[in-house]
């Protein structure tokens, strides 16, 4: 099937690290049931190093692909380095996206930067 | 000889690139026969002379052109006789969506003259035929889509409650597309007869597979394709009962008795008919070992929890099986099983490329959350029982595979949010 890249394939099939971190640090989730796409993104901090990550993704190919895609982008890099992911990066790392899908990769962006919050709202500071 | 050695070498050097690019071929199971079927070798025989020898057009009066008229007025007599219409009757387009908007649009030009413009049609039509409406509506024409129930089956009563002494024309479809449930034409025809008010049928779904008889059925005007009943591409047919004037998309030549201009399509014509007369003659067959195929299939999906059957149980497509999964999402569905070899369809919205999933889900009164996560596998006398079984086991991998990397269905086991499926 040519609608998606060898590594989106690869990446929907056998992703990286889908499932749960128990008393994660930081949590966040986007999209809704309706639109038909939901990404939430679990992360360990320590040290303001991202020491693991986990998601779990409701939704089609492309968005499980970018959810396994954007959480090895940040799998132990610095926060202050995840927090510059942008989405064109993920996309750019599944060697590109259909354009209808792009907004997957947006989610994915999203979803790391609503996990980076939740660690510092629970640590009283703001981001 | 030269021709099929060159075919020969074409095909070894198509096996042979695979293989370099260690592209696997395996086993390809087929079930989206609601999309498109595969020709069959008897409308692919019989398309080949108009190719090949008899190449001329049907206008031309040399003997070239004579020998297509022939074979273009031959087609039309056996397909008129397959649906009990007679040869005028029948116009070429170039398929089910052409049909339907042209039937539509010359009921409305035929109401529009004597002041009618009130439409009645269904909430999950085809889109050509709900498209075409809201064009009418710009033109202040007045639609009213009838409720279709949980089983996806109007009754004819609601048809009668919904006329007005405007009402110019009905136009509900033989079989749906997406849930494949069955419609009480006959009697809705009867209904609009007694009213004096056209109907018109969208039969793409249903030709070939369920009977059709213009007259016994009632039906104005019908809708057909040829390439879901194994003929080609590109063709159908618009059958419009004598006397009712159709209103030409196309201008031009005088072809299809000034109905349609353009260049007929001899080629296709000749093998929609071939498909055709095949598919009406091994009707009754075909559909009993594809509907077993169906029950099979239906009840080896019915065991995974939290899933639901769309439409109704027995008034459906002997080939249609139709499913929601609660906790995922259908594209990803189809993406899986295409990898196991499995060619299916689903209405999610993310194979659209829209938002909004399928209408047809929505109009049974499924919410999105549920009509995102849908699967259409639809069956065709190629299928075996032991592929069936091999897509049972598939979508159950599939289904259990993206249940175990959904937040939605984590929240739905943990007792967070409530199944909406048993």
């Amino acid at each position: 099937m040519a609608l998606y890249s060898e590594k989106v394939m690869d990446h929907f099939r056998n992703p990286r690290n889908a499932g749960v971190i128990e008393n994660a640090d930081g949590i966040g989730q986007v999209g809704n049931a309706r639109c038909g796409d939901i990404m939430k993104i679990y992360l360990k901090i320590e040290n303001d190093i991202i020491t693991d990550v986990k998601f779990e993704t409701f939704g089609c190919g492309s968005a499980i692909a970018s959810s396994s895609m954007a959480t090895e982008l940040i799998k132990g890099k610095p926060i202050s380095e995840a927090l510059t992911l942008t989405n064109q990066a993920v996309a750019q790392a599944l060697d590109g996206l259909p354009a209808h899908k792009l907004h997957c990769s947006v989610l994915a962006e999203e979803a790391i930067k609503k996990a980076l919050q939740d660690y510092y709202e629970k640590k009283g500071m703001k981001l | 000889m030269f021709y099929e050695n060159t075919i020969k070498l074409v095909v070894i050097q198509y096996y042979l690139s695979k293989r370099r690019e260690g592209i696997q071929e395996t086993m390809r199971i087929y079930l989206d026969n609601a999309a498109t079927t595969k020709m069959s070798k008897t409308a692919i025989d019989a398309m080949y002379p108009y190719m090949d020898t008899v190449y001329g057009n049907p206008s031309s009066l040399h003997s070239a052109g004579q020998a297509a008229a022939e074979a273009l007025a031959e087609a039309r007599r056996q397909i008129s006789a397959c649906i009990g219409a007679s040869p005028e009757e029948i116009t070429f387009t170039s398929g089910g969506s052409e049909s339907d908007n042209q039937a539509i649009l010359s009921a409305a030009r035929m109401g529009e003259r004597k002041g009618k413009k009130h439409i009645i049609s269904t909430a999950f039509e085809h889109h050509a035929v709900l498209h075409t409406l809201k064009k009418l509506e710009k033109e202040d024409f007045e639609i009213t889509l009838l409720d279709v129930h949980e089983n996806g089956v109007i009754a004819p009563e609601q048809v009668k409650a919904a006329l007005r002494d405007d009402t110019c024309l009905v136009t509900v479809m033989y079989a749906n597309n997406e849930i494949g449930t069955i419609q009480p034409i006959a009697e809705i025809g009867k209904i609009c007869r007694a009213g004096n008010i056209l109907f018109h049928t969208d039969g793409v779904q249903a030709a070939g597979h369920l009977p059709i008889n213009v007259n016994e059925q009632n039906i104005d005007m019908l809708s057909l394709s040829a390439h879901k009943f194994h003929g080609p591409k590109g063709i159908g047919i618009l059958y419009a009962r004598k006397g009712i004037p159709l209103t030409t998309l196309i201008e031009g030549g005088a072809q299809e008795q000034g109905r349609r201009a353009g260049t007929e399509n001899i080629p296709a014509v000749v093998g929609m008919a071939a498909a055709l007369c095949e598919a009406c003659s091994r009707r009754e067959n075909t559909a009993k070992q594809v509907r077993m195929l169906r029950d099979k299939l239906i009840a080896g999906l019915s065991q995974i929890p939290h899933s639901v059957l769309n439409g109704d149980v027995t008034n459906r497509l002997p080939g249609n099986v139709n499913f929601c999964f609660e906790g995922i999402e259908g594209e990803s569905l189809l993406l899986y099983l295409d990898g196991k070899g499995i060619c299916a369809s689903s209405g999610s919205a993310c194979t659209s490329g829209s938002l909004e999933p399928s209408h047809v889900l929505l109009a049974i009164g499924r919410i999105h959350e549920i009509a995102h996560g849908s699967l259409r596998l639809t069956l065709s006398e190629e299928n075996t029982e032991e592929q069936v079984l091999y897509t049972v086991k598939m979508v159950g991998e599939a289904v259990a595979y993206l249940r175990s990397i959904s937040p939605v269905w984590r929240d739905l086991v943990s007792g967070k949010k409530k199944f909406i499926l048993k």
